[in-house]
């Protein structure tokens, strides 16, 4: 195993270039005004995003209409969205959905779409779901697909779906209702998703579904940690920046030992959080074997991190933390609905129980 | 021109070829003569002036073909420590003296730097070294010694200008061991065997030839120590389940009847969090190898020393009533550190000093949020005080 856990320079510049772009988009204040809106997402942002960045196709191979570089990039992508709560639909069309279709080994035109941003899909399925204990509630007959799916990540903007039904996986893009529910995270909802006699056209079927579903809610495991993990970073950046600006008896409260050690504790989960997602992340580039142990490593710990990141970013703002007008609750928000996404940590655990011979 | 990968296992390779592996002491001896000892260190001195990333390079040749080591935990302190401060603050003479037999084990080094009254703050010490025509004639108390009883030479800070503020009046010296006045009495530890020692400093005469960088900039020297001193507590490569983890999954595994849902749940998320930590660790080093340290270095200790603690605590539990007995609370003196050897109760006892040995946790912490985190400092009530005069 060679596992390069370090960013390089081709993904410094990425980060550079996206971090610009978000940080015209998603100034705190814009993100609450949204939030409340209408339009919970940001489709000029997703555009330019996905667009004009390709950052939507950094995984899809250049043959089948992306830019063939690798889940290390996307990662580094959710890095950053998660360091800016962005409200674009990254996870639920370019992460989840895409590496659904690149599983299934299907060449079909929707894959250069949505790696031009020009279609937006998700994948239809709980967004708590595992492998492990994903149950399919549609029902599929000649084509046909029936049924409901709860909690369903940015639906709301999607155009297609990507629905497993009866042993298959199928696309459907149109003949499904979304209802829109009120969401724990402001700035990535969920959804309800009804089809009723929708047309679906089989891309994958049997084991082969299976396992395109097996390895897409793998991959968006592995790769949701970066998120967390730039979603944490942020979190401890604002807290220390804060508490070295604001005084109390007479001193920068960011003086106290009490207070110091905390950020010290979280400084080192931190450390190890980073090398779990950048282990995770390149684990499924390289499509190593160790990644299911990555990737469960990689959730069970910076879902965990990111919470206690979070947490600890309300409480060390006190008054201020707990007010709507500070961004710190839409990271708390993110952070607590991360924790339950594609597994929660206590799940991973159990995961790795199995996979590392130590059984309860 | 600089050394490449290929060049050092050449080298490494000719090395193996011309030398017998059977003969420990012959092997290191050449090995170090070859300058594969530390590869970063000059030539001459055991190194070849390359690149210290290499030094994995050669590593894994000579473990590949079951070359004898150094065993650091046997002459660690003169490995990680007192090394490098030679390398950086000793003369040429000083230097070709003492780094070879130091690499080569054949002189154990140990660490005069505790006393009774300044541990964490070890700038407070007070052990006094006068100065008489050539020679500084040393008295005082140092403490929590590792390695005195089995060690050749110390690395020793002292205290040469009591009317200056405490960081000021500092000169580090080497000191001779076996010189006249040094009275060295074991320090019995939880463990039941003592590891660290008591070492009482009366009228120790040690040649000015014999000080390590000038006097009154002990401080400056000790950095150095301290420095590497945590870098060389948390900087091996493992494989997965390496550490004390490995020991506890391994008993887990063999032992069924000793499972309990509360207990796996606590061992699983331990693995985890070692896992997170040994990948930390591997990240540290491909930063170092790129050139690039990172501030991680400071807090591998920290992570390591919380977790050893934590999973020794557990296989404990584990155990039940076998976790009631102890293998033998015999006062021994040990001539290396072993922190996962004997037995579980040992374990747990010794991993107690993970966190207090090197920098306490408390310690490492104050040096995070500071140095990397860059928050301001506790307001200091010794900075400008003459070290005589400060309260203890
Ligand atoms: C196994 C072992 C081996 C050792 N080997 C050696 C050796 O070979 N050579 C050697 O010189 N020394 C050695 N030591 C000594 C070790 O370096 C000291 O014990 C250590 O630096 C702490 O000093 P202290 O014991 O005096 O504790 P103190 O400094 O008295 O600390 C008491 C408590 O106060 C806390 N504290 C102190 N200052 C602060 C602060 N500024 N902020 C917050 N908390 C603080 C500490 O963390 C600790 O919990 C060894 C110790 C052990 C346990």
């Amino acid at each position: 195993m060679t596992a390069d856990l370090l960013y390089s320079d081709v993904e410094d510049d990425l980060r550079a270039s996206v971090r610009a772009l978000l940080a015209d988009h998603c100034e705190p204040s814009a993100l609450l005004k949204r939030a409340e809106s209408g339009e919970p997402y940001d489709l000029k942002l997703w555009r330019a995003l996905a667009g004009d960045l390709g950052a939507a196709g950094l995984q899809v191979p250049e043959d089948r209409g992306g830019h063939g570089a690798s889940a290390r990039e996307i990662a580094l992508v959710l890095e950053e969205l998660g360091r800016s709560v962005a409200p674009v639909p990254f996870l639920g069309s370019a992460v989840l959905a895409t590496n659904a279709l690149l599983a299934t080994g299907t060449d079909h035109e929707l894959l250069g779409k949505l790696a031009a941003g020009t279609t937006t899909a998700a994948l239809a399925v709980p967004l708590s779901s595992t492998p492990d204990t994903f149950k399919s509630t549609v029902e599929v007959a000649d084509g046909v697909l029936t049924g409901r799916v709860g909690t369903v990540a940015d639906a709301s903007v999607a155009d297609v779906l990507v629905v497993p039904a009866g042993d298959g996986l199928y696309l459907v893009d149109s003949g499904f209702t979304v209802s829109e529910l009120v969401s724990l995270d402001l700035t990535r909802r969920v959804a309800d998703v009804t089809l009723s006699g929708a047309h679906g056209t089989l891309i994958a079927s049997g084991a082969a579904a299976t396992e395109a579903l097996t390895a897409a809610l793998t991959a968006g495991a592995a790769l949701l940690a970066s998120e967390q993990l730039g979603l944490a970073d942020w979190c401890l950046e604002e807290t220390v920046r804060y508490l070295k600006g604001r005084y109390q008896f007479g001193r920068p409260v960011g003086s106290f030992q009490a207070l110091k050690h905390r950020l010290a504790d979280l400084w080192l989960e931190l450390v190890s959080a980073r090398a779990a997602a950048r282990y995770a992340a390149d684990c499924l580039a390289r499509q190593d074997p160790d990644l299911p142990v990555a990737a469960a490593v990689a959730q069970a710990l910076c879902s965990d991190i990111a919470v206690h990141a979070a947490e600890e970013c309300v409480q060390l703002h006190a008054g201020i933390g707990m007010t709507w007008e500070h961004p710190a609750h839409l990271y708390l928000k993110r952070a607590k609905a991360n924790q339950i996404a594609l597994g929660t940590a206590g799940r991973h655990r159990a995961a790795l129980a199995t996979l590392l011979d130590l059984p309860g | 021109m600089t050394l490449t990968a290929d060049d050092l296992r050449e080298r490494t390779r000719k090395l193996l070829d011309e030398h017998d592996t059977a003969d420990r002491s012959a092997f290191l001896q050449a090995r170090f003569d070859a300058g594969l000892a530390w590869v970063h260190f000059p030539e001459g001195l055991g190194g070849l002036d390359a690149p210290r990333a290499l030094q994995s390079v050669v590593d894994a040749e000579l473990a590949a073909a079951g070359a004898p080591d150094n065993d650091p935990r046997r002459i660690g302190i003169g490995l990680g420590m007192a090394a490098p401060t030679i390398l950086k603050f000793g003369n040429d003479e000083q230097r070709k003296r003492y780094l070879r037999p130091l690499w080569i084990g054949e002189e154990v080094w140990c660490q005069l730097f505790s006393e009774p009254g300044a541990g964490s703050d070890l700038a407070a010490l007070g052990t006094r070294a006068v100065r008489e025509g050539e020679d500084w004639v040393v008295t005082g108390q140092k403490v929590w010694t590792s390695s005195a009883h089995t060690a050749r030479f110390a690395i020793l800070v002292t205290r040469t200008d009591p009317d200056v503020p405490k960081h000021q009046g500092m000169t580090y010296f080497i000191c001779d061991m076996h010189a006249p006045g040094v009275e060295v009495r074991p320090l019995r530890q939880i463990t039941g065997e003592a590891e660290f020692n008591e070492v009482f400093l009366t009228g120790v005469r040690i040649p000015d030839a014999n000080r390590l960088g000038e006097v009154g900039e002990g401080w400056k020297v000790a950095q150095t120590t301290l420095m590497n001193e945590r870098v060389a507590i948390g900087g091996h490569a493992i494989p997965r389940e390496g550490g004390m983890i490995g020991i506890a999954a391994k008993l887990w595994r063999e032992r069924p009847e000793l499972r309990t849902p509360e207990l796996h749940d606590r061992l699983l998320r331990l693995w985890v969090r070692s896992e997170g930590v040994r990948l930390a660790g591997t990240r540290l080093r491909q930063q170092l190898a790129a050139g690039s340290p990172g501030p991680e270095g400071s807090g591998m200790k920290l992570a390591f020393s919380t977790l050893n603690q934590e999973i020794s605590g557990l296989e404990l539990e584990l155990l039940g009533e076998e976790g009631l007995r102890y293998d033998d609370w015999t006062m021994r003196r040990p001539d290396k550190v072993d922190f996962t050897g004997r037995e579980a109760g040992y374990r747990y006892l010794r991993a107690k000093g993970n966190s207090i040995e090197g920098g306490t946790s408390e310690v490492l912490r104050n040096i995070i949020s500071e140095r990397v985190l860059g928050l301001p400092s506790e307001p200091r009530v010794d900075k400008d005080v003459a070290w005589k005069d400060l309260p203890r």
